[in-house]
């Protein structure tokens, strides 16, 4: 089910150094809860996203713990300080110990 | 096959799983959450903004916006969820801004609080009600 989170990154098309950008990210999860049932009663398990990191050149922008209240298909929206060219590392950690990593460049004007 | 021995066996097994669990998840409360993250300082006010609609259709999908300038970490918890816990921001060495957006679940007409920790050690809270009306009336 969470194999595929297809992560969707929104970044400037280009920022220069020192500048502060807005990092906007979406990826695909159910984030199940673990409070509903299923149509025979039993519980559905819980199976969240429960860590997020990005990193910029290998320096931490943020890390975040996530609960079962984070919506279905998370939606993150952070800034960040851009120190010189190089790329963004973005990690969502799952429930079910699988770590999905998102790289993206990030262009200086 | 199943023998009454097992079925015994099982069954206290199951028992002292259901003993263990409020221990271990679900039973922290808000407070519980909160009182961990303060560690006996008293929060002030002011320094901390939650932007979050005054009443929201959908709870499944409630916009929430934490804003903090300066500070080093925020923890997010509603009131009264089932899991009260929403999250634990900690923003490093190359973040921006002390800032965060998200998404969150609210399971009723509840609120929605934020306690921000700056680097001096000082704290700062904020609360905001959020009225949730499921299927566009009541609440």
């Amino acid at each position: 089910m969470s194999t595929d989170i297809r992560p969707r990154i929104r970044l400037p098309r280009s920022a220069s150094i020192g500048e502060v950008v807005l990092v906007k990210c979406l990826v695909n999860h159910e984030m199940e809860t673990g409070q509903r049932r299923d149509a025979a009663g039993a519980v559905i398990p819980r199976q969240i996203l429960n860590r997020f990191t990005c990193e910029y050149n290998g320096r931490m922008v943020i890390d975040i713990a996530l609960e079962p209240a984070i919506s279905a298909n998370p939606y993150l929206e952070f800034e960040a300080r851009i120190d010189g060219p190089g790329a963004f590392v973005f990690r969502w950690f799952d429930d079910d110990g699988s770590v999905h990593e998102h790289v993206q460049d990030m262009t200086i004007a | 096959m199943l023998t009454r021995r097992h079925t015994l066996v099982a069954g206290l097994a199951t028992g002292a799983a259901a003993a263990l669990l409020p221990a271990v998840a679900g039973a922290r409360t808000y407070s519980d959450i909160l009182d961990e993250f303060t560690a006996g300082v008293e929060p002030g006010e002011g320094g901390i903004f939650i932007t979050a609609p005054e009443i929201a259709e959908n709870g499944n999908a409630v916009p929430v916006t934490v804003d903090a300038p300066g500070a080093t970490e925020i923890v997010l918890v509603a009131t009264n969820n089932p899991t009260p816990g929403i999250g634990h921001f900690r923003f490093m060495e190359a973040a921006g801004a002390s800032l965060v957006a998200t998404r969150i679940r609210l399971g009723g007409t509840q609120d929605v609080i934020a306690i921000a920790r700056f680097p001096d050690g000082r704290l700062a809270k904020a609360q905001v009600e959020v009225k949730v009306t499921i299927g566009g009336c009541g609440g």
